[in-house]
């Protein structure tokens, strides 16, 4: 898809120029597959190493085969539509709240001395080491892996955040102080523009997070998700499955990260990069 | 080029309006030589429209004195005033011109030379903020720029829009870091004819921070040459040169000779500020 898009890119911008540029988009399309394709020759590889592996990796087709069974009886989409909305849900609510706590401390440096060995502390713990407590104070339902996840997002995104937010130039605020902005105007005008991209960092690293997170928490108590679709499909060797569960969270992370990053790429265009 | 709409609500010219006065200013900072004294003792009074440069080796105390007539800092004892109301806080009566020019990266041009104005501080000027735009847009030959992002701009235009943001507010005084320092030679000269002109327009009372002895002898009416740290005030020269002002000023024998001056009493105070730091060391 991205690959597409190189080529039509470059071959409308310079129309004086479209050979060697189609062929520039050619090579990006080959480089972009190259590692996949890497990969999935070692995967055929390590099958044809002894009988031992091949019996337990499947091939390449038998998990694609599984694959479109699932999809054929809707199995699939229900495992995939409920994890990625626990994702989604949980991830944004996490963010959302880190938000103001993140200002508080990357504004306040009183705030950020007092509350930062506590921020570490919680921070440290593996959300998943929660999952026994939540499901003994909140049961096995929705409410426990929401709670769990959106710990995980918050404790992420409020880092990157207040890192992010006390790195803001000093000159921006000098500037807009000079020119009689009041504290109101300083944080709606400056700070929060400034501020935008730190969110949208704290958002993809969140996501990062929430997917492992989930995944974990599905594994220990869930009837629908991909982690217990993967969960039950241990349970009578279905090992294609569980590639197959491997798989589709990965490709769901990966496209959550790619909107993300289009999503970013649009609104903070002013950003100064350093391009390749 | 338009005419700008006068400043509404100005209040009516008194003798003070305009004047930056630093009476007897000290400052003191911790966990620096000389007992952390950075300025010590200086009074300096700047009449409304008047043009100062300051000029003296660099870490002697320069910033620290136009962050105190910013009101980005307090004295630790004395007072600076702007027409004769001590001076607490930022405020958009005095603009401040950075050498990093400070240009909003996520605004376009214009929108960065209106930001001051739909400020509720500046709430007299918003009624004509497009007329400003466009009058500030083209002053500063800024108009086939007005919707380009600073990232996509060279420093001179940056420092162009920053000058135009500031002067869009209408502020009584200016004060400028080393404004045109990280610029080349020729775009140097071009913002300093750019200032003078504006100045000819309108008359600020002007803080220019320099290293450049040639550069405040071309722009300012008075220098004041700083010591080494802590700063005083080591020399007073009043240009004689008068306004408007060319490039053929450079080429007069008193040009020439004031620079040689200003030049040797700059590096006395450098040597001075080197020898200091080295002992403290």
């Amino acid at each position: 898809m991205s690959d597409g898009d190189v080529m039509r890119a470059t071959g409308v911008a310079v129309p004086g120029a479209r050979g060697p540029l189609r062929c520039r988009g050619l090579l990006w399309s080959l480089a972009l597959a190259l590692p996949w394709v890497i990969l999935l020759l070692a995967w055929v590889a390590v099958r044809s190493l002894s009988a031992k592996y091949a019996g337990l990796v499947p091939s390449p087709l038998a998990v694609l085969q599984r694959g479109s069974e699932l999809l054929r009886d809707g199995e699939l989409p229900l495992h995939w539509a409920a994890s990625s909305l626990r994702v989604l849900v949980s991830v944004t609510a996490g963010v959302a709240l880190s938000v103001p706590v993140g200002f508080a401390l990357g504004w306040y440096v009183g705030a950020r001395r007092v509350l930062t060995p506590m921020l570490n502390f919680f921070r440290a713990l593996p959300p998943i080491a929660l999952i026994p407590l939540m499901i003994l104070y909140f049961g096995i339902g929705e409410l426990a892996k929401a709670l769990v996840l959106g710990y995980a997002a918050f404790f992420t995104a409020v880092v990157v955040l207040y890192e992010g937010i006390s790195r803001i130039p000093p000159i921006y605020v000098q500037a807009a102080r000079a020119l009689g902005a009041n504290d109101r105007e300083l944080f709606s005008r400056v700070v929060l523009p400034l501020a935008l991209p730190h969110v949208l960092t704290a958002a993809r690293v969140a996501l990062g997070v929430g997917w492992m997170t989930l995944v974990a928490s599905e594994l220990v108590s869930a009837q629908l998700g991909l982690g217990s679709m993967i969960q039950v499909a241990a349970s009578y060797f279905q090992i294609e499955t569980i590639y197959l569960g491997l798989i589709t969270i990965g490709l769901t992370a990966m496209l959550m990260d790619f909107a993300l990053v289009r999503l970013s790429n649009r609104l903070v265009r002013w950003q100064e990069r350093i391009r390749p | 080029m338009t005419r700008l709409p006068p400043p509404a609500g100005s209040a009516p010219a008194s003798a003070l309006d305009g004047e930056i006065r630093f009476n007897d200013v000290s400052v003191r900072y911790d966990g620096i030589p000389h007992g952390g004294w950075v300025v010590r003792n200086v009074s300096l009074t700047l009449r409304p429209g008047e043009f100062v440069s300051l000029i003296g080796p660099s870490g002697c105390g320069k910033t620290t004195l136009l962050k105190l007539a910013a009101g980005m800092a307090r004295p630790t004892s004395g007072s600076v005033t702007l027409s004769g109301r001590p001076i607490a806080a930022p405020g958009p009566e005095r603009g401040v011109v950075f050498q990093e020019y400070g240009v909003f990266p996520w605004l376009t041009v214009r929108e960065n030379i209106a930001f001051g104005l739909s400020l509720s501080a500046n709430r007299a000027r918003l009624a004509d903020r497009d007329a400003i735009c466009t009058h500030y847009l083209q002053s500063m030959g800024l108009a086939d720029f007005a919707d380009a992002l600073p990232n996509t701009l060279s420093g001179g235009m940056r420092q162009r829009v920053a000058l135009a943001r500031a002067y869009a507010v209408n502020p009584r005084s200016l004060l400028m870091d080393e404004p045109f320092g990280a610029l080349d030679a020729q775009t140097r000269l071009v913002m300093q004819d750019l200032l003078l002109s504006l100045q000819q327009e309108e008359r600020k009372t002007v803080l220019l921070i320099t290293h450049a002895v040639d550069e405040a002898l071309y722009l300012s009416s008075r220098i004041v040459l700083m010591s080494a740290r802590p700063a005083r005030i080591a020399e007073v020269i009043d240009v004689p040169f008068p306004y408007p002002r060319d490039e053929r000023v450079l080429e007069t024998p008193e040009f020439t000779r004031l620079q040689a001056h200003l030049r040797v009493r700059v590096m006395e105070e450098y040597a001075r500020q080197q020898r200091e730091d080295r002992i403290t060391a």
